[in-house]
């Protein structure tokens, strides 16, 4: 083993702090600690949330967090929070509302900017999570904002999605049905002495109901709870939610180490493998300067973009371009 | 992999002066200058700040304080990270701090004072110039 792999097995938080920053440099070296560290994993429990801005998911992890060390878990908690597409920056603010736990040994967090590179972030969270998961945290929360197919596959990664929603969103609702809703295994409605909460709350119930074939062939029905997260109302009701869904994991899933399933296995190798190849040819082809040439062409109307894709991607794939 | 080291720093507010605009502001223009800047909130001790630094894996901390504690909450933050053999994250303070109080401050290790009046692209200038990316 090497050393940063036996310091994150030992939990040494510098080289936690540090080979989750190369993870997302993409720096060399990284791949092989990875590899290290996999036969490590799978023991800690994933907690998805997300929603849109503002509905309080920082403030609910915050609160889950509390509860969780009461029940003497350590937790990992990653935050994603949006770059910026023009400077490539990004002001990353979740830990504000979480400050009160940097101080407890048994909490790491770690704030992850979506960087808008190809397939990465579902990448380089899922990384991030066997780091956390190697280092011994019994529970990792990843909060991100519930836009975009990369973030809704990081939070399919987890064993308990939690969709977050305010009252007085109902086009909020319509707008991620077709996505994220559909990954939910708990719904919380936060915010809940708001007006509208009971339109919402029947709002979801109706699209849940939806699928009661579903349901009666024992599949898990996801349960609607309404919170005040700020307050610290309806947060033990969630835990206990998770509780459940968890135990329905384990009785009915094939127990609750779901990534090591065949379907979560199947679909984790097959983005790793998609984000690897972007990788490596993109990698290749803008170093030689191809990429540069290819745009030129296009522009100046030598040839078309179809074309000059087969010439650049076939023989960094090995295939010939016939 | 793609090779894309990216400066990060934390924008801190330490003590009980809960004004942030000046740090809100600061932070804008260091994402706008392409850093990920990691905001900790008002009223943090040098304590949480620097677990929170550590965590975070930050090239530096920008300390700002405009209540008049810098002369204690400034060198004890540059204090912790030594105590956490952490001292390769650089320190830089800014906010209403005194002429006079400078001195001092960066013989305990602060490697810079923004006063007021100092534009942001000086200051991102600066950083630029001597934080590197570890």
């Amino acid at each position: 083993m090497t050393d940063v792999a036996e310091k994150i097995v030992n939990g040494d938080v510098r080289a936690v702090a540090r080979l989750i920053r190369d993870i997302d440099d993409g720096m060399p070296g990284v791949r092989q600690v990875l590899k290290e560290l996999y036969p490590s994993t799978g023991n800690a429990y994933i907690l998805g949330i997300t929603g849109a801005p503002g509905v309080g998911k920082s403030t609910l992890v915050d609160q889950m967090v509390s509860h969780l060390r009461k029940r003497d878990k350590t937790v990992g908690v990653l935050a994603v929070d949006p770059t910026s597409p023009f400077s490539g920056g990004a002001i990353l603010g979740d830990r504000v509302r979480m400050q009160r736990h940097s101080m407890d040994e048994g909490v790491f967090i770690r704030s992850l900017a979506t960087r808008g590179h190809f397939g990465g972030l579902t990448q380089s969270t899922r990384s991030a999570i066997d780091v956390f998961d190697a280092m011994g945290k019994d529970y990792i929360i990843v909060e991100t904002v519930g836009v975009g197919q990369d973030e809704v596959d990081v939070v399919k990664s987890a064993h308990t999605t939690i969709i977050t929603v305010i009252p007085g969103m109902g086009d909020d609702i319509q707008a991620i049905k077709a996505g994220i809703l559909e990954v939910g295994d708990i719904f919380l409605i936060n915010k809940a002495d708001r007006e509208g909460t009971d339109k919402t709350l029947s709002d979801l119930r109706l699209m849940i109901n939806m699928d009661h074939k579903k349901y009666e062939e024992g599949n898990w029905k996801p349960p609607i709870l309404k919170a005040q997260a700020v307050f610290d109302k309806g947060v033990k009701e969630l835990l206990e939610e998770i509780d459940k869904h968890r135990k329905h994991l384990t009785e009915h899933c094939g127990g609750w180490q779901v990534r090591r399933r065949e379907d979560k296995v199947r679909q984790e190798l097959g983005d790793m493998i998609k984000s690897r190849l972007i990788e490596e040819v993109l990698g290749k082809i803008t170093e030689t300067g191809d990429f540069d040439e290819a745009v030129n062409s296009i522009v100046e109307g030598k040839t078309d973009p179809y074309t000059a894709c087969d010439k650049l991607v076939l023989p960094a794939i090995g295939v010939s371009t016939g | 992999m793609g090779n894309n080291r990216r400066v990060r720093v934390m924008v801190a507010k330490p003590g009980l002066d809960g004004h942030d605009r000046g740090a809100r502001i600061i932070a804008r223009a260091y994402r706008d200058a392409g850093f990920e800047v990691v905001y900790s909130g008002l009223h943090q001790t040098p304590e949480e700040i620097v677990e929170a630094a550590i965590q975070e894996d930050v090239d530096m901390i920008g300390l700002s304080s405009l209540a008049g504690a810098h002369k204690y909450l400034f060198p004890r933050t540059v204090e912790l990270l030594r105590e956490k053999s952490a001292e390769d994250i650089v320190v830089c303070g800014g906010g209403i701090i005194p002429e006079d109080d400078i001195p001092p401050l960066k013989e305990a290790g602060i490697k810079e004072i923004f006063t007021p009046g100092t534009a942001l692209d000086d200051i991102v200038k600066w950083v630029k110039e001597n934080v590197k990316p570890r």
